[in-house]
């Protein structure tokens, strides 16, 4: 008897775990559940960082909303996931969030052995060092022997050792899980230099007791292609995502903004205008959304330039240049496929 | 009439299914088959269906090149070390800190334990004071406490609170001469293993003496001069093959001598300060668990108060303490975990971390991680029970 009890319970819960693997389209549960879920890091200015009233604002925080945008026609249809370099991808996997949007770098391990698919490159960036002034420091060339703060989980780790050792020099390097603390930790002196992702160093250094004692070295030691996120094998999700990307460049590209959108939706002539405000061509059919999916996006959240002068450029406190991130029409290497 | 007859002849042997003792031990057998068999359908079941999700599964990534540095190594460690060497680190660096961890709050906590029990107002009070503080702030706080507040704001390398050209103490750690052996040193190693064979069986010898004649030794200070003395010798003897390699200021950072980081010193007084808080407590309650007639014996029979704490109620007190410190040396064992915190190299912070982070291979790592755990867990329970059961063969 009591061996039937052993079995029959073993069978149950086979059954139960066996009928747990995935299943249904993202698209879908996101419709029913009403918003997207989008994991951003708990706080780098610019990216992702919560204004005075608790709103969530940034240049990854605006993929997530031009996602909902397009899915709802509602930018604000968005909850979000402070995640830690650390946390971000098991969250992802493990479905607690739809998209991850935290300035995370495309390799080739993350592409092919995660179960994770980038969906393009909202940010091209390449690591770089901040150090204190006084340290009479011009070049990462003369760092031999010093320490470095940096965060756990991330392509830094990797780049500061292969730097080092290509370089054949020898550093000690301090990692925390926190962006807060590393910076902390850097403040106070703990170590020489703070590395990461040159755009965040700048947004990290704003952060600092006194952001002119420290100052940006000109080296950039890696390629960091940063952009969104989403679990592979749902490939419906995947070009919504992708998608929307590509509908804020392509808006730049054919100077639709925010403003103009609806005037050039009612006067324009312009087949590639007309094709991206879902006037003629495919529209939303082939994503599954609605016609003016891409109108509502750049109405709702702007186009590419809109969004990076906002949250990153010169219309905020870190006065970042487009650099490579300016469109290849004009001197940088964002560029999004046609829409037609 | 059945009755009687039954009693007569022997009562017939059941067949071996039906006895207890065969039934219990087959159904306990089938049992841990069965948990055993699904564990192992889970990890399977989890692996395949990882696999379908286009996630990397398996141990190979152990023998992959890290890639990365750590702060600090036990081992030789290079970003050329594998995955596997990460997990070594980490395992190293977490037995590192909870076993100097077990030691110091052992000794605060027994100090501070006797000190609340002190006929001196002012001494038990004190332990009072810190005994209160220190258990009811959380943990994570307290390390936070010592590595923001109070190591980190140290002065910078070249600004170093020192002592002479030896102890340098600044933000980046307490840097101390590290000993360089030469060779004649084996000898003096080799004389201290003799001084500690020496004074075990002395010891002994002395004990089974005293038990006999009543005659006293003094016990401690010849197995002190003891052990002192012939690896002092034998030290003079070859030589003095013993040099110091000095910290010194080189570039950014101190060069040579060995150095404590600030990481693990936080970690290490948190952690010893606030289990020795409740070690302290184990103590009061197994010396206030001693009946008071045992002291009051011990004294007419003309005992001094060092005497009878040692010979008659820490023996007792022992059998109350042991279990409770078994306790408490595997909660530090535990939350020595919470390392990640300020950044100290542990299992958690390195394997179950950067390395699960780049590997993507959580099941493993976890797994790993939560396998060790256990296993310490285990031999220090394994250990403690060990020791109590030796305490309580003490009792006559
Ligand atoms: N691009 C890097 C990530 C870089 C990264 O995480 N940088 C830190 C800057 S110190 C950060 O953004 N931290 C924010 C957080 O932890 O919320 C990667 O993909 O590995």
């Amino acid at each position: 008897m009591k061996k039937m009890y052993v079995i029959a319970s073993a069978v149950a819960v086979c059954a139960l775990v066996s009928s747990a693997t995935f299943a249904g389209s993202n698209l879908d549960s996101v419709k029913k559940k009403g918003f997207v879920q989008c994991g951003v890091n708990t706080g780098v200015p610019g990216f992702a960082t919560t204004d005075d009233k608790g709103n969530w604002e940034g240049l990854d925080v605006d993929v997530c909303r031009a996602v909902a945008a397009a899915v709802f026609g509602d930018a604000s249809k968005v909850k979000y996931t402070p995640l830690t370099a650390k946390e971000r991808f098991t969250a992802l996997q493990s479905g607690e969030i739809d998209i991850l949007s935290r300035n995370t770098t495309w390799t080739l391990t993350r592409d092919s052995s995660l179960g994770l698919n980038f969906a393009g490159v909202n940010y091209y960036d390449g690591q770089g060092f901040l150090v204190k002034k006084s340290l009479g420091v011009k070049s990462a060339r003369e760092m031999d022997g010093a320490s470095f703060c940096i965060q756990a989980g991330t392509t830094t780790e990797l780049n500061l050792a292969d730097y080092f050792r290509a370089n054949k020099m020898s550093y000690t390097p301090i990692t925390f899980d926190k962006s807060s603390e590393t910076a902390q930790a850097f403040d106070a002196g703990r170590c020489d230099a703070l590395t990461s992702d040159q755009s965040q160093l700048y947004a990290l250094r704003i952060q600092l007791k006194d952001p002119s004692s420290a100052m940006v070295l000109p080296e950039v030691i890696s390629k960091e292609p940063l952009g969104p996120v989403v679990r592979q094998g749902d490939d419906d999700w995947f070009n919504i995502v992708r998608w929307s990307l590509f509908a804020m460049l392509n808006a730049e590209e054919y100077g639709v903004n925010s403003e103009n959108v609806d005037k050039l939706a009612a006067t324009s002539k312009d087949p590639n205008v007309r094709r991206l405000l879902g006037l003629e061509g495919i529209k939303g059919k082939g994503l599954g959304l609605r016609d003016n999916w891409a109108a509502i996006i750049v109405k709702q959240v702007g186009n590419y330039s809109e969004s990076f002068e906002r949250n990153v450029g010169m219309d905020s406190p870190l006065k970042i240049s487009r650099g490579l991130n300016a469109l290849w029409s004009k001197g940088g290497i964002q560029y999004a496929p046609p829409i037609r | 009439m059945a009755a009687e007859q039954r009693v007569k002849s022997p009562p017939a042997k059941a067949a071996f299914w039906r006895r207890p003792v065969f039934r219990s031990a087959l159904f306990q057998t089938l049992l841990v088959l069965a948990l055993v068999y699904f564990g192992y359908f889970l990890f399977n079941n989890t692996l395949h269906n990882l696999e379908q999700r286009g996630i990397s599964t398996g141990f190979s990534f152990l023998s992959q090149e890290a890639g990365f540095g750590i702060v600090m190594t036990l081992i030789p460690f290079s970003e050329l070390s594998s995955y596997w060497d990460t997990f070594i680190v980490g395992l190293l660096n977490t037995l590192l800190v909870s076993g100097l961890g077990i030691l110091l709050a052992t000794l605060i906590g027994f100090s501070m334990g006797v000190a609340r029990l002190s006929r001196n107002w002012l001494i038990a009070k004190m332990a009072a004071v810190y005994i209160e503080t220190f258990r009811n702030i959380p943990l994570l706080l307290q390390i936070m406490f010592w590595y923001f507040a109070v190591l980190q704001p140290l002065p910078g390398p070249r600004q170093s609170i020192h002592i002479t050209d030896i102890l340098f103490l600044n933000n980046r750690g307490l840097y101390l001469p590290a000993p360089l052996f030469e060779p004649g040193f084996d000898w003096v190693i080799a004389a201290l293993g003799v001084a500690f064979v020496t004074v075990f069986f002395m010891v002994r010898w002395m004990h089974r003496k005293q038990e006999e004649t009543g005659q006293i030794f003094h016990t401690v200070y010849i197995s002190l001069a003891i052990l002192s003395g012939l690896p002092l010798l034998a030290f003079f003897a070859t030589g003095l093959p013993l040099s110091w390699e000095m910290p010194e200021l080189k570039g950014f950072n101190f060069k040579g001598g060995m150095v404590m980081i600030p990481e693990l010193a936080a970690l290490l007084l948190a952690l010893s300060i606030y289990t020795g808080t409740f070690i302290a407590e184990a103590v009061r309650s197994g010396i206030l668990a001693v009946s008071h007639g045992q002291t009051e014996a011990a004294y007419a029979l003309g005992l001094r108060p060092g005497t009878t704490l040692r010979l008659v109620v820490v023996p007792q007190a022992l059998r109350v303490i042991i279990p409770q410190l078994t306790s408490q040396y595997l909660n530090l064992t535990k939350n020595s975990s919470l390392a990640t915190a300020v950044g100290y190299p542990d299992l958690v912070a390195v394997f179950a971390g950067t390395t699960l982070n780049q590997t993507g291979q959580a099941v493993e790592v976890i797994a790993m991680t939560m396998g060790v755990y256990l296993l310490i867990s285990l031999a220090i329970s394994m250990f403690m029970n060990w020791y109590n059961k030796r305490k309580q063969l003490v009792e006559r």
